[in-house]
This record gives structure tokens, sequence and C-alpha cells, in this order.
């Protein structure tokens, strides 16, 4: 699988270091591996201690077992990241919560539930990337590039009902990542909301039990979009280093 | 070195060193208006480990404190130089802080999930050389998990991670922080580009800096040789002199080379420079080599480092570096 992924990436990351959050399932897990098999430094985070064990193992990434969702939780994993690959590239806040589940009607949606989604979805990316921007910010002066990559849904720009929890939490996101955008152009780092589509995932499951998976996206192929969008966004910030990868 | 929204950090006073060594103090908020087109700021951008840890010393029984002070080699999390307390926490002043027990090479020191062994003894009985058991990633796990930042008993309430972690934090190489840089935001990063001021930062692995205990003080922060890696941003927009720059840059009238304006041009990065770092460690701005281009200016106006040493704080470390404000800078420039 990992060769397999190397090819179709057609790219070789080798000494990029990028961090991935939520990275023992779903389309997480397939950015760590994709990245890991393109040489990239690669560490991720995650709950289980259990999961990050095993997916460590599986791609030699760097794991840390930690909850983008509690603040305490937030500094300790910046450093175990910028410690462990040297600094930071690009910083994929792939975590995701879809509040209550199954999913609930707005009117049915207890306010803690809406604020699990607001914490996981909106308030730790934004304390991981805020924590990590010095570092990023680093690698940009570095001439490496910089980008943060904040994963999407288009449930941020459809109203569906029953995602309302979700639906605005990553409405917000977006927002707040086109206002990162606008600030943290001049210090050369890059972000990006991305939408992976519906995809075979846990979190999908969870949300549409019956979906039929063959009409779903597989998260690698997500993942090889993501990546590929991540090498435009660092060309744009970082054309000289780019160029000079093989 | 305090939660920056905490009141006493929004009153904290900024040091500076004027052209003739002259020290005179303002508010922190000052900094941005201190330069001008053509100057350039660095910082250290260094991130701060948790280096107090809570323990005990398993042949006795007792508990111990140790503050992380140095790195034996640099990066690697298993050796450090530390300096040893026995019961309390920071609350009390170090200097009032009992010596801990005796000791010895091969003494087994357990920190919550890290174990620790003292390598030897540095001739005096606070100081030493510990060496934790583990993989390097496991024992930065423990240092985030257990550990807690090195600090000083005039704040009471016990500082997170996140107060010590500055917005231009990036890599965790310092054992305190190099709190000069609270006095950095982006916003007075946003004002010094739109206005000229070049902006570049280096990664210095700030030492304990202070004991209480003369003698130990004196060999403080660690003398040892500490990397540094360089960073350089490369100037963002075409710079348009203004009346008088030409003063600050280029080649003084003795003969001696001044600041660069700017460093300009593309740098190598990740090239790891070494340097005596004995004076420098009570400083942030001190030191910056580039393939191109290499300043040394690591030893300031006597009377500027005479004074921080004299307050026993680093935090006086941004500095203006005009050609008129450094004169006994030592420098060469080819950018």
């Amino acid at each position: 699988v990992t060769e397999e992924t190397r090819v179709l990436n057609n790219i070789d990351l080798k000494g990029m270091r990028i961090a991935v959050t939520g990275g023992t399932s779903g389309l997480g897990l397939a950015l760590v591996r994709n990245l890991a098999a393109s040489r990239a430094r690669v560490a991720f985070v995650a709950r289980r201690a259990q999961l990050v064990e095993r997916v460590s193992r599986e791609t030699s990434a760097c794991g840390i077992v930690g909850d983008v969702g509690l603040k305490e939780d937030i500094h300790a994993m910046a450093l175990e990241i910028a410690w462990n690959l040297g600094g930071l590239d690009v910083l994929i806040n792939n975590a995701s919560s879809l509040g209550p589940t199954p999913l609930k009607l707005l009117a049915d949606t207890e306010c803690e539930e809406l604020h699990e989604a607001l914490v996981v979805n909106v308030l730790g990316p934004f304390r991981l990337t805020k924590a990590l921007f010095g570092a990023l910010a680093a690698s940009a002066r570095e001439g490496r590039g910089a980008a943060v990559i904040n994963i999407s849904s288009d449930a941020a720009v459809s109203t569906y009902s029953g995602w309302g929890a979700y639906g605005a939490a990553k409405a917000a996101l977006n927002h707040m990542t086109a206002i990162w955008t606008e600030e943290a152009k001049d210090e050369g780092v890059r972000f990006l909301s991305l939408d992976p589509g519906d995809m075979d995932t846990p979190l999908h499951a969870l949300a549409v039990p019956d979906a039929d998976p063959a009409t779903l996206k597989r998260p690698e192929d997500a993942a090889r979009e993501i990546v590929a969008s991540m090498l435009g966004a660092l060309r744009e910030s970082a054309p000289l280093v780019l160029a000079r990868r093989p | 070195m305090t939660a920056e929204d905490r009141i006493d950090r929004q009153f904290a006073k900024l040091l500076v060193a004027d052209a003739d060594g002259a020290i005179s103090h303002l508010p922190r908020a000052a900094l941005a208006s201190l330069f001008q087109r053509g100057d350039l700021v660095v910082a250290n951008d260094a991130a701060t480990l948790p280096a107090s840890l809570q323990g005990v010393h398993r042949p006795t029984g007792k508990p111990i404190e140790a503050r992380l002070a140095g790195w034996v080699s640099f990066r690697d999390p298993t050796r450090f130089i530390a300096v040893a307390f026995s019961a309390g926490d920071h609350r009390v002043p170090t200097e009032d802080r009992p010596p801990p027990p005796l000791l010895s090479a091969g003494d087994r020191l357990e920190f919550g999930p890290l174990i620790a062994s003292v390598e030897g003894a540095l001739n005096h009985p606070r100081l030493v050389h510990i060496r934790f058991a583990g993989h390097p990633a496991s024992v930065v796990r423990g240092l985030v998990q257990h550990g807690r930042p090195i600090q000083y008993a005039h704040v009471p309430e016990p500082l997170k991670l996140r107060d010590v972690w500055m917005k231009i934090a990036a890599d965790p190489i310092a054992f305190e922080a190099p709190s000069a840089g609270f006095a950095l935001d982006r916003r007075t990063l946003k004002g010094w580009r739109e206005e000229g001021v070049a902006f570049a930062t280096l990664s210095h692995a700030a030492g304990l800096s202070s004991t209480g205990d003369a003698a130990l003080d004196r060999r403080l922060p660690s003398t040892n040789t500490i990397a540094f890696r360089r960073r350089v941003r490369r100037r963002s927009r075409p710079r348009s002199r203004g009346p008088g720059a030409s003063s600050r840059s280029g080649r003084a009238s003795s003969g001696r080379l001044n600041p660069p304006p700017t460093l300009t041009g593309r740098c190598v990065p990740e090239r790891v420079e070494r340097a005596d770092a004995s004076l420098a460690a009570r400083a942030s701005v001190l030191l910056m080599r580039s393939s191109r281009a290499s300043i040394n200016p690591v030893k300031a106006t006597p009377s500027y480092s005479e004074r921080s040493l004299t307050t026993g704080r680093s935090t006086v470390c941004v500095l203006p570096l005009r050609s008129e404000t450094i004169a006994p800078m030592s420098l060469e420039t080819r950018c």
C-alpha cells in the first residue's frame, strides 16, 4: 500500500515536517500513511494510546497521545510535535467531532453537544495553530514554506437538517481559515480550508449509518487530493524550495 | 515570565541600551516604536521546556526537585545539567531552599513517569549531570506530562506551559522562557514589516539563569557551547530608504563594518552554528550567522551586560541593532 501511495503521489516529500491531528482513523489515518510513505517526517495526534501506538508502529510516524478538544493538552502536543519533527512545515487540522450522534435537529441539541463540536472543530484547531504558528512562521522565514490545512466539509456551506452542530462548527472553521489566510500571508504561512467530500470513514458511518460505502470516496483518494493541494500551497509560498525537491 | 494576559506582564518594562550604552526603562508597549526603517530586530524564538521536575531521590527516599539547566549534548533529551533542591517548590525563593540529599553518581531519581540517574556531581552539592532512561521521544513525553515550567517565587501561582509560550515560540530547547520575546506579537511584527524594519530569529537554548547561590550562579548559565539554529527572514518587500537611512548601514566612518540594515537574500537554512554562549545565554540578541553574512554581536555594550547580570534576569533581550547603538560590536558582513 505504501509503495502504491508513493507512486500515485509521484512525489517525494523527504524532509518535509508535517503534523496531522486525528491520525488514527478515516482521513487522518490515510493522510498519515500517505505522507509517511512519501518520506515526509510525520507526527500525528490522537486520543487513544493503543491506536496511536499501532499506527506509529505501522507507519513509523511519530504518534502523540492528546485531545485537541482539551485546552490542557494543546501546548504539550505542540511541544512534542515541534520537538519530534525539529520544527514544522505543515499542520493539518483533521480531527473532528460530529457533536451529537445520532445527529439531532438543532432544537433537540444540548448546548453541551454544540459546545463539544465547537471545541473540537474550531477552538482546538485555533489553539493548536496558534501554539505552532511560531514554528510555522520560522519555517517560512527559512524559505521552506509553511501551510495550515483545515479539513472542512460541505456541511459548512450547505444546510443539512440534523447537521447543525457540525455544520455550524465547520462554517466557523472555514471563516476563521479565511481570516488566518489574510492575516498570515505576509508571514509566508498559507492557510487552506479543504472539503474532502463524503468518505467511507468511521465518522461518516456515525453520521449516516445506512450509507452505502460503495458510493463514498475512499479516504486514501481524499488524502491524495489533500496532499496535492498542500503541495500547491507550498509551491506558492516557497517555489524555490519545492522546485529543488525530486 | 508570566501569562501574557496577567496584569504584571502588561506592566513589564523594557530596558533600552542607547548609543552610549546608557540604560533607560520604558513601558514594554514602547518596543514597537523604537525601530526605524532599515533596522533589524533579532529575537530568540526558542520555546520553553517544562524543566522543573519534582521527584524522589530513591537512595534516601527524600523529595527532590531538579531544574534542568543546560544540555549535556544539544538536543539529546536524555542527558542534562541539572540544579537540585530538596523539598519545596517555586514559592520558596531558591536561596532559601535547603540543599538536596547528597547526590552521588549512580543514584536513582524518580520524576513521575521518568526514571533518571545521577551521572556525576559537578563540584557543587546542587549541580549534577543526570541521565534519563528511555527513548528520547518518551523522555520528552515524560517531561511534558510531569514537568512544569521553571518559575520564581515572585509569581506564586503555578505557571503552565502555555504561560511561558511566546507567540514566536518555535523550537523547544530553552530551559527558561526567553522572556523578552513576550514583548513580541504579530501586530508588532506586521507593523515593522510595513515600516521596513526587518525581523529575524535565532533559536537559543536559554539556560537556567539564577539560583540565589552566588557560587552556583557564577557557573550559570552553563558555559557549554550551545548550538544555534539561525533563521533569517528575507525582506518581504522592496525597501525605499528614507532620509537619513543611509547613515545606519554600510561602512562606518571608523572603517569598521556596521550591521546591515537588513539581511537580504536567501540564506541556507538549517545550518547549525556553534558559539560560546556563556554571556549570550543572558540575552536574546547575540549572534547571527549566515552563508553570506556573519554578525558577531556576542557582546553588547558592557553596561548592558552588566546591568542585566545585576538584575539577575534575562528579560532584557531586544536591542536595536543600529550601528550607532552597539558600538563595540565586532561585525563582518557580505550580504
